[in-house]
């Protein structure tokens, strides 16, 4: 979540240089370079400089210190592409984009509508419905392994109710990206629903009115005004979701360690468990360098869709 | 049906909604308190049970004893202020240069600061890590803390709001005697409280929140942040459930407190971010 939320911001900051006309511009030779410094310095060495590595270390056999013992051209991309457990996980990271995206989405857009009421205590509800994005995926996944519990948990005692008995939420492969999708669900939400409401309140009353008037129910109306004129904000979230979706780590790990079988093990999983459990820093390498080039198309297409966002504004 | 009949249907049908919406977003929140607050003997009764019997406090006080809670929540402390104060300089100071200056370069080597949003932090982590255990700084503050000290989307967050500042503000300081850079403090900086704002309440928050970087680099109970802290009271020998939400509610109380005073600012920011530009 932490970078790629903004991804989208990059299109729209080069396109601004017009606003520029009436702002101050100081000449001055030294100055904006040591203004500049300090965060050259950290992007320099924690974004550029790693990048260039993981890419050099990616080359290379690597032993279990992490030193470089020999350079093996693409062997390691050869390498993870014939392992089955790899292509599994690129399955598994698409199986969890359909699994959480839509779901957050749909969510999400429930949510922004209800929230978009004039209602006593609209505030309260914001907030609620917001509430999620403080809370770590750290912490999530513990509550809902509570939730998730077999014997004693929550879930499976509601399920009950339904006939339903002893779902193993964390312990059967079947249902273990389900678990973890759930809870990243829960997570994701309030993002969606924030930029949502923000659109929605965009949106002309008079619109709804006049179709009103034309006799649409309110059902017609949101698909026919409302999602119309939302789209270039369900646009960026859906990329901006998919994005973070291929990033997850945090519940997958606290919850099932890539696991039961396996089944969890998404791209980011399988390059913590490479490079920091089998130390396979070069294979790790390789996995990071195709994570990267997966996610910049995916950004490209974001960058495309805003440039074209222009003309209808 | 008559109008009024048909609105007040309508009106607590919407609030019927709402109230089922809200039960399912906070439940799992709602249901961690509770059980904090159960005895092992409550926590692990069938049919599971909604409220405790008592204000039980015994799990809040197990918690920190069984793990050094308190120096996690210190650390993460520690930590967030840094970081967020860090971003907080770091990003004026380059949103300052963006905005007010011209210079050599200044177009491309902003495209190439925006850049960094491009790149995922989980790509980079193993060469991160590898820098961080060389500079011997596995397990140490400044090993959590360097990699964040600048955000793109800080700088970013922040021009933006510069570039609203009005010329004639500058005319007025400059005949006060104000140089540039005591403009920047003293007038440009004020005025952007707002950005500002939103900044700090969401790099606290990302910081506070973060978990595979103090994952990988730190080991030692002394160095651990919040969110591998609990996640250690879900492995520790004990397996009680109560001391396990106890621990997720004190961790969750800075997080929840910054979200419910900052909420504004962080929305405020995130819309000016992403939609705006």
């Amino acid at each position: 979540m932490e970078r790629t939320e903004s991804i989208a911001n990059f299109s729209n900051a080069i396109g601004d240089s017009e606003l520029k006309n009436d702002v101050i511009r100081f000449k001055n030779n030294i100055e904006p370079y040591l203004y500049i410094f300090p965060s050259a310095i950290v992007f320099a060495t924690f974004v550029f400089y790693p990048f260039i590595k993981t890419i050099y270390i990616s080359l290379f056999l690597t032993d279990p210190q992490g030193n470089l013992s020999k350079f093996i051209g693409l062997q390691n991309y050869i390498d993870i592409f014939k392992s089955a457990d790899y292509i599994n996980s690129i399955y598994l990271t698409l199986k969890f984009v359909i699994m959480t995206v839509p779901l957050e989405m749909i969510i999400a857009f429930i949510l922004s509508i209800s929230a978009n009421l004039r209602l006593k205590g609209i505030e309260f509800i914001t907030t609620i419905y917001t509430l999620p994005i403080a809370i770590s995926s750290a912490s999530a996944a513990v509550i809902w392994m509570l939730l998730f519990n077999p014997s004693i948990g929550f879930i499976n005692y509601i399920l009950s109710f339904f006939g339903i008995h002893g779902i193993g939420w964390l312990t059967d492969a079947k249902y273990g990206m389900i678990s973890v999708s759930i809870v990243n669900v829960w997570l994701n939400v309030g993002i969606n629903f924030i930029f949502m409401l923000a659109g929605l309140k965009s949106i002309s009353k008079d619109l709804y009115e006049s179709a009103q008037i034309d006799g649409a129910n309110i059902f017609v109306q949101h698909i026919k005004i409302t999602i119309p004129m939302l789209s270039p904000t369900l646009f960026f979230l859906i990329t901006v979701d998919f994005i973070n979706a291929f990033q997850e780590f945090g519940v997958i790990n606290i919850m099932t360690q890539g696991g039961p079988v396996n089944s969890t093990n998404v791209m980011v999983y399988s390059i913590y468990r490479d490079a920091f459990f089998n130390f396979r820093y070069g294979n790790g390498a390789a996995e990071s360098i195709i994570l990267f080039i997966l996610l910049l198309i995916f950004a490209l297409l974001q960058f495309a869709s805003s440039e074209k966002k222009v003309f209808y504004k | 049906m008559t109008d009024y009949v048909r609105w007040l249907i309508k009106g607590i049908l919407l609030y019927l909604v709402n109230i089922i919406l809200i039960f399912i977003v906070v439940f799992p929140i709602i249901y961690a308190i509770s059980v904090s607050f159960m005895p092992d003997s409550e926590a692990f009764q069938y049919p599971p049970r909604l409220i405790p019997d008592s204000f039980y406090l015994g799990n809040y006080i197990e918690a920190l004893k069984s793990v050094p809670i308190l120096r996690f929540i210190s650390n993460s402390f520690i930590v967030s202020i840094i970081v967020t104060i860090g971003q907080i300089l770091t990003s004026s100071l380059a949103a300052y240069a963006f905005t007010f200056y011209e210079f050599k370069g200044k177009n491309i080597i902003f495209a190439i600061f925006l850049s960094t949003m491009m790149i995922p932090a989980e790509a980079i982590i193993i060469a991160n890590y590898l820098t961080i255990r060389q500079l011997g700084l596995l397990n140490t503050y400044a090993g959590l803390i360097l990699p964040y000290l600048s955000s793109a989307l800080g700088i970013f967050l922040l021009r933006q709001f510069y570039l609203t500042i009005p010329k004639d503000y500058y005319e007025a300081a400059q005949l006060d005697g104000c140089t540039r850079f005591g403009f920047l403090i003293k007038v440009v900086m004020p005025l952007s409280r707002p950005a500002i704002g939103s900044l700090a309440v969401y790099s606290f928050l990302m910081t506070w929140n973060q978990y595979m970087w103090p994952l990988l680099i730190t080991n030692t109970d002394n160095m651990r942040t919040v969110q591998i802290g609990i996640s250690m009271l879900q492995w520790s020998d004990s397996q009680s459930f109560g001391l396990i939400m106890a621990g997720v509610i004190m961790i969750l109380i800075p997080s929840i407190m910054i979200f419910i005073f900052g909420q504004k600012q962080l929305v405020d920011g995130l819309n000016a971010g992403a939609l705006k530009g």
